[in-house]
């Protein structure tokens, strides 16, 4: 399988307004393979976002480079072939969001790129069909939900027909019912083959995920799939992060003495371990 | 501080073509001190509720007393309820617009006509209380600081006008682990320390069965559930149909039992769940 994206040394540096500057990604080399379904966690400031931007090309590196299916983000030629590859998905619904009916607001990407319009009603529908809300094309997009919003925005990025989308935190200002229309929108799209790169704070949204990396102070601190990751209870706490409940639950258990995973991330295999055990 | 609330009903565009029943026949009580936890799905009325509470909303029927006063009383001064009920919205930082974050902790308690060393006194002790140290942050733009530091600022401003009741509306969103765990704490500590009345709203069930002494259940415009912790959240069947959730450890305390494990259904915490599957594994041992 090829790479979608791969970042090599790279380094970004904000530009403070007095002679400060603040280096938010040092260094960082990663490569996210075609089809992965790649979660980034970190606590604020340890750099999510600003990987996230650099791939979309919303920032160019300061240092090292960008390759998102081997076009060079800092090559200004490719910029519009990069964000058609890999498009973007952010934390607030409203601000992503900018015709007045739904479906012109999908309709808008595509339109920018010249299509024919036929083409564009193929591929607007299709996008809303994916995402589950084809029956509110017709609504203004004020009038729904938080995660119909969401799915709007990703529908968006959908009709661009991506290989690879980034999310940034894009279940932070929903609602539990809103969060999960969205994650199994994202899911469902990884297994239709596109390539996700999926910022969060939600650790129970990393658990169906091929590969976590956990960010702090603007390197990879941890990196694996969701067992490996999420076992390390205390390196994670020190990280500022939680784990699920249950995980937490056998880390404490295992301090107790008893005999049992410590990389158990769902209720179901708890139960299944601690019915052994008693 | 006590509230009681009566009968409550509250529509929305009434007698237009989008008139929308809010509230329906809402009644409960909160007794001084207590720290409350208000659930409910987008949509049920939980905003429309606490903006009752202190007089932004108007009843459109019933009564609502905050510590004797009636709100619907129109000789009453709504400045006076709302110098005792503070209520926090939900995304407060949006809502910060002074250039120092002085000036901005320093605006309700300057609209009080108080002194300015009252004033200067109730700033420094509302953002030691948020956890921002007074000296470092005083004379920084609101704007220059992470949107953590900010919420804790306008919870701050909010905290200066020492109400004796605080509502915050999803207090944590959108925070990481370490700031939503940050602003809990010293909501439990305002809670303990100044025996404040704290409603809380939130969708993260593991911290209203953390914190909480009384749980609310809003469906559809109605209570659906009143009670402590424990009893709200064993009642599962209807907790799912409204479409909330459990914590984790509830969940995995139930599945336990359904297995046949004989464990205490009550358990909400880590810790308790911990202690309970402990002390069965050392029964089974010594059996």
């Amino acid at each position: 399988m090829s790479n979608m994206i791969e970042t090599k040394e790279l380094i970004f540096e904000y530009k403070g307004n007095e002679e400060e500057n603040v280096v938010a990604v040092k260094n960082l080399s990663l490569t996210v393979k075609e089809g992965e379904f790649l979660v980034v966690l970190g606590h604020n400031g340890s750099g999510k976002s600003t990987l996230a931007k650099l791939i979309n090309a919303i920032l160019l590196p300061s240092g090292g480079k960008v390759y998102v299916n081997n076009m060079d983000t800092s090559n200004e030629e490719m910029i519009w072939n990069i964000r058609q590859k890999a498009g973007m998905v952010f934390q607030n619904p409203d601000n992503q969001i900018v015709a007045t009916i739904v479906e012109e607001d999908v309709a808008f990407g595509p339109e920018n790129l010249g299509i024919d319009p036929a083409k564009i009603r193929k591929r607007v529908d299709e996008a809303l069909k994916s995402v589950g809300i084809y029956e509110l094309r017709r609504k203004p997009p004020h009038l729904l939900s938080g995660g119909q919003k969401q799915r709007v925005a990703i529908a968006g990025v959908l009709a661009m027909r991506p290989q690879c989308i980034i999310f940034d935190e894009p279940t932070a200002m929903l609602d539990p019912s809103g969060r999960k229309e969205v994650m199994d929108t994202i899911k469902k799209l990884n297994k239709e083959g596109i390539t996700i790169i999926h910022i969060t704070h939600f650790m129970e949204e990393a658990v169906n995920a091929d590969r976590v990396i956990v960010m702090d102070d603007g390197k990879i601190a941890l990196e694996g799939n969701p067992k490996e990751v999420f076992s390390r209870v205390n390196k994670l706490k020190e990280l500022g992060l939680d784990v699920p409940q249950v995980t937490l639950l056998a880390h404490e258990l295992i301090n107790e003495g008893i005999e049992i995973p410590e990389d158990i991330l769902t209720v179901d295999e708890m139960v299944s371990r601690l019915c052994q055990l008693l | 501080m006590s509230i009681i609330v009566e009968n409550l009903t509250h529509v929305y565009n009434a007698k237009s073509p989008f008139e929308t029943v809010a509230l329906s026949d809402i009644n409960f009580t909160i007794e001084t001190g207590e720290f409350v936890g208000l659930i409910g799905h987008t949509g049920s009325g939980k905003s429309t509720l606490i903006q009752h509470l202190n007089g932004l909303l108007k009843p459109t029927t019933g009564k609502i007393y905050v510590n004797d006063f009636n709100i619907n009383d129109k000789n009453l001064k709504l400045t006076e309820i709302r110098k005792k009920v503070g209520l926090v919205f939900q995304y407060p930082e949006y809502q910060l617009f002074e250039e120092t974050v002085y000036k901005e902790v320093a605006f309700g308690p300057t609209n009080l006509g108080l002194s300015d060393w009252e004033i200067n006194n109730r700033v420094k002790e509302a953002l030691n209380l948020v956890g921002l140290k007074f000296g470092d942050i005083k004379d920084r733009s609101p704007f220059e600081l992470s949107g953590g530091q900010r919420r804790r600022i306008a919870i701050a401003g909010v905290i200066a006008m020492k109400p004796e009741v605080l509502i915050l509306d999803e207090p944590t969103a959108g925070l990481d682990p370490r700031g939503r765990d940050e602003i809990l704490n010293q909501i439990k500590a305002l809670h303990s320390k100044y025996k404040l009345t704290v409603i809380l709203v939130s969708h993260s069930m593991e911290d209203i069965a953390k914190l909480v002494d009384k749980i609310i259940v809003m469906d559809k415009g109605k209570i659906a559930l009143i009670g402590t912790p424990r009893e709200i959240f064993s009642q599962v069947e209807i907790l799912e149909q409204i479409g909330l959730g459990i914590p984790q450890i509830t969940q995995l305390v139930r599945k336990l039992r359904d297995k046949g494990i004989n464990i205490r259904e009550d358990i909400l915490t880590v810790e308790e769940a911990k202690k309970e599957i402990l002390d069965l594994v050392r029964e089974k041992k010594n059996a």
